[in-house]
């Protein structure tokens, strides 16, 4: 089985199984209870915590709130800034490639009176910061901007992005870093993210956990009522076992960063040069890589070919991949990442995305390409002209 | 830019004739030991000042240690250059350039120890202070209040330019006034008190009393914690005395004069960290007692709860305002701590009306009417559990679990 959708998902590490079975073993007891089992429960939750706050360096563990992942991460904080601070404006700034748990939600917010501006981004689906500038208006309460994109793998200048709102107190700097989290640095201090998600599942950890980094002075208007679990922000008995299992998995992930991206640097380097040796196949995204593109997602089409088509025959020969995201890969509608980034309707309908993993290595890659270009010769004469 | 050295000055105890030998070396210990963990620092000690020489380790975060030392009144990053015209103009500009917030107005100080230097006094003020004028347009000489003044000492060795100037945190140096023991409560206020007993160079001893099953393990763990914070600005570990007063209070719950249960149960608490005391050597009761704030820190009350012990008992907040304790308690970080909605032992049994000018005779009466009242206090001294506390402990949520889950 060659499993590349790490973007996906990934296979929890067999620490984290192990952690996540052990805890919930043992600390079933409620965190909110008086007893000393629900102490030693929060108390787990607390470490986790503080594991949490190292991990991303210059964070205090107070400033992180465990959810049930990237969705809700994304939801509590784009919907909870904007209601908290509606009173100072209703303008709302984000980007034409946001994963929908972030664009679905600034749409909704739409609905409710909010305005909303959503930046183009160019042919490498980067965002431009000068785009961003103009945008601001003394209205403007929220940005919220993507810190690796899901289907391509952009690194978007969130640094540069948030010098430029550290100059203005009145707007909440919202990252989503659910892919970004293991794979490329991350200082919340220097970029002044003021909101951060992340999701365990992405970083090997258990599915269910979620964090959101809540600076320190913002708040947040909860989205769920009911109890006063992680300081009332987020309501609901926590997920003992998960979030042990999730603080061990981000550790872990954010320890081996700068080593796992030399080393999938590598792999993708061997990616595109593959594709680029297969005249049917398009890049979508840059060849560059440092500070431009991630080290573990490279998204092609086959222009004229249905994606589903070659990603059931990749599957023939144990290779796992998707089309777009795989949130939305079920529906046939061009991708609406790729047609940002300028692409045709036909070549935006037909992306596919690899990516990489911990266990892949220059044997697997030989695989994924050797399979790519018997599966494009297979196919070739089935082209659709248009 | 990472200065080369930063200066240390000293506090108001300097002034202290035959006693300041002992301070100076006391403050010299504190510095070692916060910057202990950056190996290429060197301590220099001179008669009212040390001297740190840096060797490139981080002037933020030692800086940062510096701030919270008792005994350190203000200190000055220092650059360090060779005594050259040139290399003095550019490092001039250097430092005034790494200013937090740049001055409208400015002043060259210059002192000329070593006399061999070409340039004297007056033509290096105008030398250096034009050259640092024509790099910033928009700054200007007060010669009367400027904003900043720029030093310049030219010694054998080389000459040292600074102007920032940290206030630091003042006081005498930890534990050169004496011991006492501090009554800690869990609340906002008596760990505003400790540190302001300590800031005055009081060593302390804590002492917490729980009613445990009444109050709570949690009540119990954020005094440990602090206590612990406590501890970052003593640099040294705090013990911390953990008294059971389950018995006692349910006692004096029970005599029948609800309205004087507080001051019944302060005088207790008095009696028994009054023992406490002189088991530890400790000269003095701290308290973090506030004039009219609650019942039993009405005048009326203090009289006669303040009556049971015969050591001095010190109210560093005595007359202080609210609003004043709680932005020192953010300031020294235990607020959100102490908010923390964990009952203790002087919010249980609180009677509706409590009296606020409680009498002698009656309050006397109540403590005869419970004949074991002794022999409670001297098995609560006696069964006092104690802890040692400092910075490095772990809190309790770096200890939980299995340290493989993490």
């Amino acid at each position: 089985m060659y499993y590349f959708d790490h973007a996906a998902s990934t296979p929890p590490h067999e620490d984290v199984i192990r952690t996540m079975a052990e805890v919930m073993a043992k600390h079933y007891a409620n965190p909110s209870s008086l007893h000393r089992s629900g102490h030693e429960a929060g108390h787990l939750l607390e470490r986790a915590r503080a594991v949490i706050g190292a991990a991303f360096g210059v964070t205090e563990p107070k400033e992180w709130l465990f959810t049930s992942g990237g969705t809700e991460s994304n939801n509590l904080a784009i919907i909870g800034a904007a209601r908290a601070y509606s009173k100072r404006g209703k303008h709302i700034i984000t980007t034409a490639i946001e994963h929908p748990s972030v664009y679905d939600t600034c749409l909704a917010l739409e609905r409710e009176g909010f305005h909303i501006t959503i930046l183009p981004v160019n042919e490498q689906g980067v965002v431009s910061v000068e785009a961003l500038e103009q945008a601001l208006t003394d209205e403007t309460i929220l940005v919220s901007i993507m810190h690796v994109n899901n289907e391509t793998g952009a690194i978007q200048s969130i640094r540069r992005i948030g010098e430029l709102l550290k100059q203005r107190r009145t707007t909440v700097f919202h990252v989503d870093g659910v892919q970004s989290v293991g794979k490329v640095p991350i200082d919340l201090q220097s970029s002044g993210i003021d909101l951060f998600s992340a999701s365990a599942h992405k970083v090997n950890g258990p599915r269910g956990v979620g964090l959101l980094y809540i600076r320190d002075g913002i708040m947040l208007e909860p989205l769920y009522h009911g109890g006063s679990q992680e300081r009332g922000q987020r309501p609901g008995t926590e997920n003992v076992a998960g979030i042990v299992a999730a603080a061990k998995a981000f550790r872990l992930a954010l320890e081996s960063q700068a080593e796992r991206a030399e080393r999938m640097y590598a792999l993708r380097e061997r990616l595109l040069a593959c594709i680029a040796e297969i005249p049917e196949l398009v890049l979508n995204g840059s060849t560059n890589h440092a500070g431009i593109a991630a080290p573990n997602i490279v998204n092609f089409s086959y222009p004229g070919m249905k994606p589903e088509v070659i990603v059931h025959m990749l599957e023939k020969h144990k290779i796992s991949a998707s089309t777009k995201s795989a949130c939305s890969s079920k529906s046939d509608d061009p991708s609406r990442v790729l047609l940002a980034m300028g692409a045709s309707r036909e070549r935006a309908a037909s992306g596919i995305r690899i990516s990489f993993g911990d266990e892949h290595g220059a044997a697997e890659l030989e695989w994924l390409c050797r399979m790519l270009r018997m599966v494009v010769q297979k196919l070739k004469p089935l082209e659709r002209k248009e | 830019m990472n200065p080369d050295m930063i200066l240390i000055r000293f506090g108001e105890y300097t002034i202290k004739g035959k006693n300041r030998g002992m301070f100076e070396k006391r403050m010299l210990q504190h510095v070692k030991r916060a910057v202990h963990s950056y190996k290429n620092v060197q301590v220099q000690h001179t008669y009212g000042r040390i001297y740190l020489e840096l060797n490139g380790e981080p002037y933020g975060e030692i800086a940062e240690r510096l701030k919270d030392i008792f005994g350190i009144s203000s200190f000055s990053p220092i650059m360090r250059t060779v005594s050259d015209l040139e290399e003095i103009r550019r490092t001039a500009v250097e430092v005034m350039r790494s200013l937090p917030k740049p001055p409208a107005t400015f002043k060259v100080v210059v002192k000329r120890v070593d006399k061999k230097f070409p340039h004297d006094t007056q033509e290096l003020n105008h030398l250096v202070g034009g050259h640092v004028l024509r790099a910033f347009p928009e700054l200007k000489v007060n010669v009367r209040e400027p904003e900043v003044e720029l030093r310049i000492e030219i010694q054998p060795e080389g000459t040292y330019v600074f102007s920032d100037i940290v206030p630091a945190a003042g006081g005498y140096p930890y534990g050169t006034n004496g011991k006492a023991v501090l009554l800690l409560s869990g609340g906002i206020d008596s760990p505003v008190a400790g540190y302001l007993a300590m800031r005055q160079g009081l060593e302390l001893e804590a002492v917490h009393f729980h009613s445990y099953p009444f109050t709570s393990e949690k009540a119990k763990e954020k005094v440990i914690d602090l206590v612990r914070r406590l501890s970052h600005y003593s640099g040294v570990a705090i013990k911390l005395h953990l008294v059971s007063f389950t018995e006692i209070q349910t006692a004096l719950a029970q005599s029948g004069h609800d309205s004087l249960i507080i001051t019944l149960m302060r005088r207790s608490m008095l009696r028994i960290a009054q023992q406490i005391a002189e088991k530890t050597d400790a000269l003095g009761i701290v308290s973090g007692d506030s004039l009219g704030q609650v019942a039993s820190q009405t005048l009326g009350s203090m009289n006669v709860i303040g009556r049971t012990t015969d050591l001095p008992l010190l109210r560093p907040l005595l007359t202080m305002d609210k609003n004043e304790i709680i932005r020192i308690a953010r300031q020294i970080d235990t607020f959100d701590t102490s908010i923390l909605p964990y009952e203790d032992c002087c919010t249980l049994f609180v009677p509706r009306s409590p009296s606020t000018n409680p009498k002698l005779a009656l309050v006397e009466q109540c403590e005869e009417a419970i004949t074991n009242l002794q022999e409670m206090i001297a098995e609560a001294v006696a069964t006092t559990e104690v802890m040692r506390i400092s910075p490095e402990k772990p809190v309790v949520a770096q200890t939980a679990g299995e340290d493989h889950w993490f």
